[in-house]
């Protein structure tokens, strides 16, 4: 039972990457503060990448996120490819459009399954679910690997990859490799239906929670973009990539020290809800077929929703690369010298992330020495969405019991699927706790 | 004989080590069959004070996380070390190489002195670890091999060779025949050379051998005319905090 008097203090946010905080303090029904904190520890990787060679910058960047360093890698390379003029052969735009599907379904499968899943079915984690539902666990650890499986035969590696070098790839699969990972996707379709099932069968659950906002992603006239595009609004306007900072708008807000960010309205989010309300229309049939059947539709304000848009996706990324890997068994494929001259200049990087967009910004020498990096993770663009939910969400919900309040607010951090230890520049948030 | 409960911590870092953990798919069902987790933040919302043995990842940054180390180390009969970040500090200590006032300062401008920070440090010069498990991210294989160890109280065969042995075995040309530059003749092996097989280098993560011989390497560069300032550069990647001074 609650009159409506709220104390809550959640030291670490469970079940997502990095430390965050939930404060929220009510009497008799009055809000009197609601924060959302970030304690993570700053790491400087736009410092540690001073005067360092080009080939270094994606083997050191990648390190900001173990979860995602496909994409920061992806990004890295990027932006070391546009200051140097450096042009991909087809066969690389390939498999970096690969690379990037399986880190995404990987991280996707993980958040929904690993994460998400637990709350769904009230318990804790995933683990007494191997014991109660051992088949849904079993499906959803299944295509987990098969995400990592896609990553490894591609990068090298699933967690910080080695073949995706600036220019190219180090190392491409064989044919036979490629083969065998097409009939591993293809297989894969009545696990993907089970665990879609699931989620139909969980998604009542998701608390209907609506707050319109602006959503921000890549969009791309000839793809559902992800690995590449213009920046594109929900409001209906595009940019090129390299007018990045007037979107991103980095600011600090007076009751606090956090990086905020904004653009046209009190704040924006990114990631597969922005991309599934902006680009929607690009998906597979599949997709859009499951997407339809759950009740997903554009434009969508409910932030809970960006988990079943992320599950959209992952139907979407399994029929795309399978589309990618005919091409290239199409094509034929062999291994490519990569020569890189350094020279001078500022290159952009940019990539649709499992999270969002993340831009790696890096400016070099002569000697193609780094003399100035950005990096913009998609979790730093979507806090100020974060506060501005919860703001929105607990006088809704002020007067139920505690203990339901903090789990739907840990549900609402975790629907972003935050990715705070990709904490370059997070801001620390100095809140007075009462 | 009940389980020995584990618990799992994160300091700076990537979580990438935790993530090999949950990467370990159905293997890790098997590991659950032979030890309880009582707490997992990044995997579960049940956490308990009570465990026996902890693994921690990431490396300490700043005064305020030392305490949380030294609480941990109260409660844990075995501390373990997961990943180059918290051996040895991994890539965090590249922040080390340069003063630190600049480096605050370029990332948080004006603001820099609200960021509390000091020299990025393995977990081993805060508080005493039992087990390192080395890499970035570890391997799979050193963990079980090492979670193996813990529970039939022996102890785990971690390599004190260097990774050419390893580079090798897998059968590949070596990289300086390329003009590259390599630091993995001082470097410990154990990873079969997994970034050398994918046709890059060996950055270093697993960190120095022990006794490494820095000079026969720097023999080698001018052998294949390479410059030594890369190479210097090439061993601050992962070794700042591992070479002697000066």
């Amino acid at each position: 039972m609650s009159n409506g008097n709220l104390n809550i203090d959640i030291h670490y946010v469970t079940r997502v990457e990095g430390h965050g905080n939930i404060v929220v303090n009510a009497k008799d029904g009055n809000v009197e503060n609601v924060q959302w904190q970030g304690p993570e520890a700053p790491r400087y990787f736009e410092a540690m990448v001073i005067g360092q060679k080009w080939d270094m910058l994606h083997h050191i960047t990648s390190r900001i996120c173990g979860i995602c360093s496909i994409g920061h890698t992806s990004a890295s390379v990027k932006a070391t490819e546009n200051a140097m003029g450096l042009k991909l052969s087809d066969q690389s735009e390939l498999l970096r459009r690969l690379a990037i599907h399986a880190e995404n379904l990987q991280s996707h499968v993980l958040h929904v399954g690993y994460l998400v899943l637990p709350d769904l079915v009230g318990v804790g984690s995933v683990i007494p679910l191997a014991t109660s539902h051992p088949n849904e666990v079993k499906t959803v650890i299944k295509l987990h690997r098969i995400a990592n499986q896609m990553s490894d035969l591609v990068c090298g590696r699933t967690i910080h990859p080695q073949r995706i070098i600036p220019g190219g790839f180090s190392k491409v699969p064989t044919i036979d490799e490629l083969k065998g990972l097409k009939d591993t996707l293809l297989s894969a379709a009545p696990d993907l239906t089970a665990v879609g099932n699931l989620l139909k069968a969980l998604a009542p659950k998701l608390p209907n929670f609506t707050r319109e906002t602006e959503y921000v992603s890549l969009t791309d006239k000839n793809e559902y973009a992800l690995y590449d595009g213009l920046l594109g609004s929900s409001l209906g306007d595009t940019a090129p990539i390299t007018e990045y900072e007037t979107w991103t708008n980095e600011f600090c807000v007076p009751q606090s020290t956090a990086k905020y960010t904004k653009r046209k309205q009190d704040s924006l989010m990114v990631g597969a809800l922005a991309r599934f309300n902006i680009n929607h229309a690009q998906l597979t049939p599949n997709a859009k077929k499951y997407a339809e059947e759950i009740g997903l539709v554009a434009p969508c304000y409910n932030t809970f929703m960006n988990t079943v848009a992320q599950f959209v996706e992952c139907i979407y990324m399994v029929d795309d690369s399978v589309r990618i890997i005919d091409e290239l068994l199409h094509r034929g494929i062999k291994e490519e010298t990569v020569e890189v001259k350094p020279k001078a200049g500022r290159g952009i990087g940019v990539v649709d992330v499992p999270r969002g967009i993340l831009i790696h910004d890096y400016t070099y020498d002569d000697d193609g020495v780094c003399t100035k990096a950005n990096c913009i993770i998609p979790t730093n663009q979507n806090h100020n969405n974060i506060q501005r939910d919860m703001e929105a969400l607990v006088p809704q919900i002020v007067n139920k019991p505690q203990a339901e309040v903090e789990l739907l607010l840990e549900m609402l951090v975790r629907a972003y699927d935050p990715c705070i230890s990709c904490s370059t520049h997070y801001l620390k948030v100095n809140f007075n706790n009462k | 004989m009940s389980k020995p409960k584990i618990a799992f911590f994160d300091f700076a870092g990537c979580e990438g080590d935790q993530l090999t953990v949950v990467n370990l798919e159905e293997a890790l069902l098997d590991v659950l069959e032979h030890v309880e987790i009582v707490s997992f933040r990044e995997a579960m919302k049940e956490h308990s004070d009570d465990y026996d043995i902890a693994f921690i990842e990431g490396s300490c940054t700043r005064v305020a996380d030392e305490a949380r180390l030294k609480d941990i180390r109260k409660n844990a009969k075995i501390v373990v070390a997961i990943g180059a970040c918290a051996t040895s500090g991994g890539i965090n200590a590249l922040k080390n190489i340069r003063p630190l006032e600049t480096v605050r300062k370029e990332v948080y401008g004006e603001n820099w002195k609200d960021y509390d920070t000091y020299r990025a440090r393995g977990i081993g010069e805060v508080i005493d670890v039992d087990y390192k498990v080395y890499g970035c991210p570890m391997t799979q294989s050193e963990f079980v091999k090492v979670v193996k160890s813990l529970l039939t109280g022996t102890q785990p065969d971690i390599p004190n060779y260097p990774m050419c042995v390893d580079c090798k075995q897998a059968g590949n040309v070596c990289v300086f025949e390329k003009g590259q530059t390599c630091v993995g003749p001082i470097t410990r092996a154990g990873c079969d050379a997994c970034c050398v097989t994918e046709g890059a280098t060996c950055w270093g993560c697993r960190g120095l051998v022990n006794d490494p011989n820095v000079d026969a390497h720097k023999e080698v560069l001018e052998k294949y005319n390479l410059s030594v300032d890369e190479l210097t550069k090439r061993m601050a990647t992962y070794f700042t905090n591992e070479l002697p001074k000066g």
